[in-house]
């Protein structure tokens, strides 16, 4: 066969591949949306759940994964910033940095259900917080350190060198030049890669089975010690644990779920996206 | 002080899961801890039926992503015009963020379905199913690693390959591919990682029978993988009994699996750092 022919052939092959990725995402999506938009009501979205969960809404559920992923974001924030200053700014390359490293990498790959049993023997066991939103957040956070930290770090290393070296020669200390020049620059980065860090603890049910999610509980968590109901964690059990559930009320909560996580990753890629026009560097 | 953390979390992670984990060892004889039967209510603790469970469906996802996911980066990177990048690249990021409760979800409600039906099975909640799901939740990973991989061949190796007469198709197997391979080992271990730890997902459309999948036809059956008996039996167990223990166990034997996983993608990222460039 002509070798311009097996080109033409190969690359319809490999846009089949992509198309094979592709369309089965927005068929999930599509799926979702059109079979769960008829379960989305005012009442739905805002009253607690009533028949054993199969009518009213879903409000306590939503209420606990905005608190969840709050909770994550304050524990998350300042250790995994923090930390990618650190890496970016100023480790050298030593075996302690490495070790750093290959942590970060380690602590990216380890299950969440093995975060879950963790969180479990930590915080609800060890520290005595009980099943409660302190230990289901300080579990998610630890699962997103990762994230926050490879990605801001990326974000503080493509500011240019130069920033650092101007700063330095108009007499600022390495911290002032950190803190007014390399951070605000690096900015729209970081807070990418927070978003997407925080998306993956909101749709996240294996870390909070164990520390946070509570069965069934119509009504709103009172302290941080209180158990909640989170929208992963309802979506599984009214999927699974209730025989007889509308299949409605599924669709429907997986289409709150669904649009909370797609809009934060709408937001996020948009932010960079707008940014990585504007910069000046 | 921050960066530490990292460390600290990890060994703290080790700790308590051994804390936990590690009775079972004394409490279980091997015997019973390495059988082919898990009935924790008639004391069996033998994790093979389980660790083949993991091994069969992550075994099987990561031979249906790998091609796919290699062929949609070389796609991505090498051929696709600027308009279907636009479109392709944000889509796969949003697969990426995807709950895996809502692909569960779906995997129980429209994947088991279909397949019970194309394949005229008893049950559509099989180890393919989780397989095929699982595919999809690895499929991310794979690409972006693999696009990186590409991205960091020079462009004069294209140049090269094209200066000789060759085609594009020629170039991108016969050079551009080759000199990406350890990277590509990378999303291939990075998304075997991925893989074998997906909980929720793999627990919904598995069917959850801990049964050894030696026979030919384990993959149209259901199965049972580690992660799911863990989320499965962990809020039903009594504390510190033996059971609990051995859950716990289990989640030793994740961590480390993952652990030696990510240590070999992870020291291919650094080869190729120490060598000053990618290849």
């Amino acid at each position: 066969m002509n070798r311009h022919v097996v080109q033409r052939l190969g690359f319809v092959l490999l846009s089949l591949a992509a198309l094979v990725v592709v369309v089965p995402i927005l068929l999930v999506i599509g799926t979702v949306v059109v079979r769960g938009v008829g379960a989305i009501q005012w009442e739905f979205l805002s009253a607690m759940p009533r028949d054993g969960m199969k009518a009213g809404g879903i409000f306590p559920a939503i209420v606990g994964t905005l608190l969840l992923t709050l909770g994550t974001a304050l524990a998350a924030i300042p250790v995994g910033v923090g930390g990618a200053i650190y890496l970016a700014e100023y480790a050298r390359d030593t075996w302690l940095t490495r070790a750093i490293r290959l942590a970060i990498i380690n602590l990216a790959g380890i299950p969440s259900v093995v975060y879950g049993l963790f969180g479990f023997g930590l915080f609800v066991l060890f520290l005595q917080f009980g099943t409660s939103i302190l230990a289901g957040s300080l579990t998610l956070a630890i699962m997103t350190l990762p994230i926050i930290i490879s990605t801001a770090e990326e974000a503080l290393r493509a500011v240019p060198t130069e920033f650092r070296t101007v700063s330095a020669s108009l007499g600022g200390t390495r911290w002032q030049g950190i803190r007014y020049i390399v951070l605000p620059q690096a900015l729209p980065g970081i807070i990418t890669g927070v978003i997407l860090g925080l998306l993956r603890a909101a749709g996240e049910t294996a870390p909070i089975l164990f520390t946070v999610a509570a069965f069934y509980l119509p009504r709103l968590p009172q302290s941080l010690f209180d158990q909640t109901m989170a929208l992963p964690y309802h979506l599984y059990v009214i999927s699974t644990q209730v025989p007889g559930m509308p299949l409605q009320v599924q669709y429907g909560t997986a289409l709150v779920l669904l649009a909370l996580v797609v809009s934060m990753n709408v937001i996020a890629t948009t932010i960079r996206s707008y940014f990585r026009r504007r910069r000046q560097w | 002080m921050l960066g530490f953390s990292a460390i600290g979390f990890v060994l703290l992670i080790f700790f308590f899961l051994l804390r936990e984990g590690l009775p079972t060892f004394f409490e279980v004889p091997p015997g019973n801890l390495f059988g082919t039967r898990w009935y924790p209510t008639f004391d069996l603790f033998g994790t093979m039926p389980l660790i083949l469970g993991s091994a069969l469906v992550t075994v099987t996802a990561i031979a249906i992503a790998l091609p796919l996911g290699v062929a949609t980066a070389v796609f991505v990177r090498e051929v696709a015009p600027d308009w279907a990048r636009e479109i392709l690249k944000p889509m796969i990021e949003v697969l990426a963020g995807i709950p895996s409760v809502v692909l569960g979800f779906l995997g129980m409600t429209l994947v088991a379905p279909l397949l019970r039906k194309t394949l005229d099975a008893p049950t559509g909640l099989t180890a393919l199913t989780g397989a095929l799901i699982l595919a999809y939740m690895a499929l991310p990973t794979i690409i972006s690693v693999a696009e990186d991989a590409l991205d960091a061949v020079p462009k004069s190796y294209r140049d090269a390959g094209l200066a000789m007469g060759a085609t594009q198709w020629q170039t991108i197997w016969r050079v551009v591919v080759p000199a990406a391979r350890s990277g590509i080992v990378t999303a291939l271990m990075l998304g075997m990682g991925r893989a074998i730890g997906e909980t929720m997902a793999v627990m919904m459309v598995t069917g959850n029978a801990a049964r050894m999948p030696l026979s030919l036809d384990s993959l149209f059956r259901p199965v049972r993988t580690m992660t799911a008996t863990i989320a499965a039996e962990m809020g039903e167990v009594a504390q510190g009994s033996t059971h609990y223990h051995a859950l716990f166990g289990i989640g030793v034997i994740l961590f480390l699996l993952t652990f030696i996983i990510n240590l070999a993608a992870a020291s291919a990222i650094f080869k190729k750092r120490r060598r000053g460039g990618l290849r």
